[in-house]
């Protein structure tokens, strides 16, 4: 499979203000450092407790939000390193779902505005043909086209997010980043719209970045998982050894966690103790280290890197010192990654 | 579903407008104070063909009469004459010109002004909204009065002048509403959501931000209108407001006052004509902000 997306070394910093003279040197350190790769027609699920920076790390690829540094290879271009017009010629391609159906769409426009608006930007089209697509991408999501004239709050949430998603395919793009899409949706809902995006996958050939808090939401619509705490990936793999063979003492107890439908199966759980660090000053050496299980002294000290543990498997974590292989470079010595460009006279 | 109800028929953005007025007439102070109000205007358009008078018309025979219910009054005069025996009444209604005119005029200038700054302001940010924003607390420290006054006495008091002068010496209060407003809305997800379908700052602000803040200034128009008459009144007192012979209710006032212990009515109903106004624009304003937001209308019931 052909990678369609390639981050490497993508770090967010929020800097803080400190007191009135405005110091800076502190800042939250919501993504410290992760690379991944999504293939086309792939679904990248990211996973991790709130607050672990995974949605920073979904608006930092858009750059709706910019990157403290870092590099997102996209069509053959390095997007933290374009500019702005050239920025909106592919953003085209990459478009997102957010969380709150409510807070997303503009309550003062129609529906027939709020998904033509795309078209708008992007397509010269006469307003009979504009008024084609969105009723095509309206069927598409399973809306009728009779709802364009209303406005969203004549809807319910699953047909909000339907709406949701209908803008963000308007334009046709192939890479959706769903950033926790179901989350605010009732459970018989969230199934209809988890179905309906992995639906639209196969229909229109889709590369998705899912991220999400719900391990089974997760576990439906992906093919490869991350595991992200404090900022970082701990664990990536595809859906099944995640499941079945977790690595990391940290994915080890967030799976134990997820209840089990059967009240009279028990299994081991992990429970962790204390909080989750503060971003701002996260431990040094492994971040996860204080609330580890099994954490040895070289935890404290060492940040542990990125290791192969099985093809396609990768593990950070000090367990798996003696897999001495390096999947991520190490930025001291870096080296250049290069994607093949995809389609490139499409997207101008 | 919850339906659309019984504007259905009507096109997405009349139906908007329909709503709101239906919303509007739900509520009693909003009816009571926009009947007023639109009756004031009425009488204030009107008033030549129903009472044609000259406000300027002295008759000095019959000076200081009291309004016609009182001993002494007459039907000639209804609300009595001034010290220059001068028609009350139809005093009081070229007034009502005076101040409806200065007040809308102002708030116009005030609320263009203070919108296009606090909405650059809020949604930029940076080194363009403390700017904004320093300029604003110039114009909160200047002692508005004291501003008004110093402009009027450079430039003359004309009817123009007063409005421009009243009208920028106030868009600090609109600027700060909207800035707040904006940073609240531009933290949305669907401005986020029509930053990430590539649509410019400069549409965002006019297509998205815009129309979303537009309520609150609504109501605060409303309420600016009754303050900028009063300032108004205020400053025609001081004898800086519209020029002389013109009458308007703040000079009536002024020119009233010595006479308050003979003559009442020379203060009491103009002061009267300020405060209906007033109340009407308040009561309209408050119905409006309730009414003016889509999500708070389709509540069953």
């Amino acid at each position: 499979m052909a990678e369609l997306l390639a981050v490497r070394h993508l770090v967010k910093h929020f800097p803080l203000r400190q007191g009135f003279w405005g110091r800076q040197g502190a800042a939250v350190r919501a993504v410290d450092d992760i690379s991944f790769n999504i293939a086309e027609n792939e679904t990248l699920g990211l996973v991790g407790e709130s607050g672990c920076g995974k949605s920073t790390a979904g608006f930092s690829i858009l750059r709706l939000i910019e990157p403290t540094s870092g590099e997102v290879w996209f069509e053959g271009e390095n997007l933290p390193a374009l500019s702005p017009e050239r920025l909106r010629t592919h953003r085209r391609k990459m478009q997102i779902v957010f969380q709150d159906p409510f807070g997303s769409l503009n309550p003062r426009m129609t529906v027939e505005r709020i998904v033509e608006e795309p078209l708008l930007n992007y397509e010269d089209l006469a307003s009979g043909q504009r008024k084609q697509r969105v009723a095509e991408a309206l069927e598409t999501v399973g809306l009728l086209p009779e709802y364009m004239t209303r406005f969203p709050h004549e809807f319910s949430g699953g047909q909000r997010q339907r709406i949701c998603v209908a803008r963000a395919l308007v334009l046709q793009p192939r890479l959706v980043i769903g950033d926790e899409p179901v989350s605010a949706l009732d459970v018989s809902v969230r199934a209809q719209v988890l179905n309906l995006m992995v639906r639209l996958q196969r229909q229109l050939k889709l590369s998705y970045l899912f991220i999400s808090h719900d391990l089974s939401v997760i576990r439906y619509v992906s093919h490869r998982v991350g595991v992200m705490y404090l900022g970082r990936l701990v664990e990536m793999a595809d859906v099944k050894t995640i499941y079945d063979q977790p690595a990391h003492p940290y994915t080890r107890a967030l799976l134990s966690a997820v209840p089990l439908p059967d009240p009279r199966r028990r299994r081991r759980r992990i429970v962790l103790q204390g909080d989750v660090p503060s971003p701002i000053h996260p431990p040094p050496g492994c971040h996860f280290h204080p609330r580890c299980p099994e954490a040895m002294a070289i935890c404290r000290e060492e940040p542990p890197r990125m290791r192969r543990l099985a093809a396609g498997h990768r593990v950070c974590c000090h367990l798996y010192n003696d897999h001495e292989e390096w999947i991520v470079q190490p930025p001291a010595s870096r080296t250049e990654i290069r994607l093949q460009p995809q389609d490139k006279g499409e997207s101008v | 579903m919850k339906g659309a109800g019984r504007f259905r028929h009507l096109s997405a953005s009349w139906r908007l407008w329909a709503e709101t007025f239906q919303a509007l007439s739900r509520s009693p102070g909003a009816v009571i104070g926009g009947l007023l109000f639109v009756a004031i205007i009425a009488v204030s358009l009107g008033f030549p063909l129903l009472y044609p008078r000259d406000p300027l018309a002295q008759e000095l025979l019959s000076r200081l009469i009291p309004p016609f219910w009182q001993e002494g009054g007459s039907l000639a005069y209804p609300l009595g004459t001034d010290n220059l025996g001068r028609d009350v009444l139809v005093r009081i209604l070229y007034g009502s010109r005076v101040s409806l005119l200065v007040g809308f005029s102002a708030v116009l200038v005030a609320s263009v002004a203070g919108i296009a700054l606090g909405l650059i302001s809020g949604y930029y940010g940076g080194r363009v909204d403390h700017f904004i924003m320093r300029l604003a607390d110039v114009f909160m420290a200047y002692p508005f009065m004291l501003l008004t006054i110093s402009v009027i006495a450079v430039l003359g008091n004309s009817i123009f002048n007063l409005i421009l002068v009243l009208g920028l010496s106030d868009w600090v209060t609109y600027a700060r509403t909207i800035r707040g407003s904006v940073l609240s809305i531009k933290k949305k997800e669907f401005v986020m959501a029509a930053r990430s379908v590539g649509t410019p700052h400069r549409v965002i602000l006019l297509r998205h931000v815009f129309p979303n803040v537009l309520s609150p200034i609504l109501v605060l128009g409303t309420v600016r209108v009754a303050n900028i008459i009063i300032w108004e009144s205020g400053l025609s007192f001081l004898g800086m407001g519209v020029p002389p012979p013109m009458p308007t209710w703040g000079r009536m006032l002024a020119e009233g006052r010595v006479y308050i212990a003979d003559a009442w009515w020379l203060v009491t109903l103009p002061g009267l004509a300020i405060m209906l106004t007033i109340l009407s624009i308040n009561l309209l304003g408050d119905g409006l902000r309730d009414a003016l937001d889509p999500r708070l209308r389709n509540i069953p019931g």
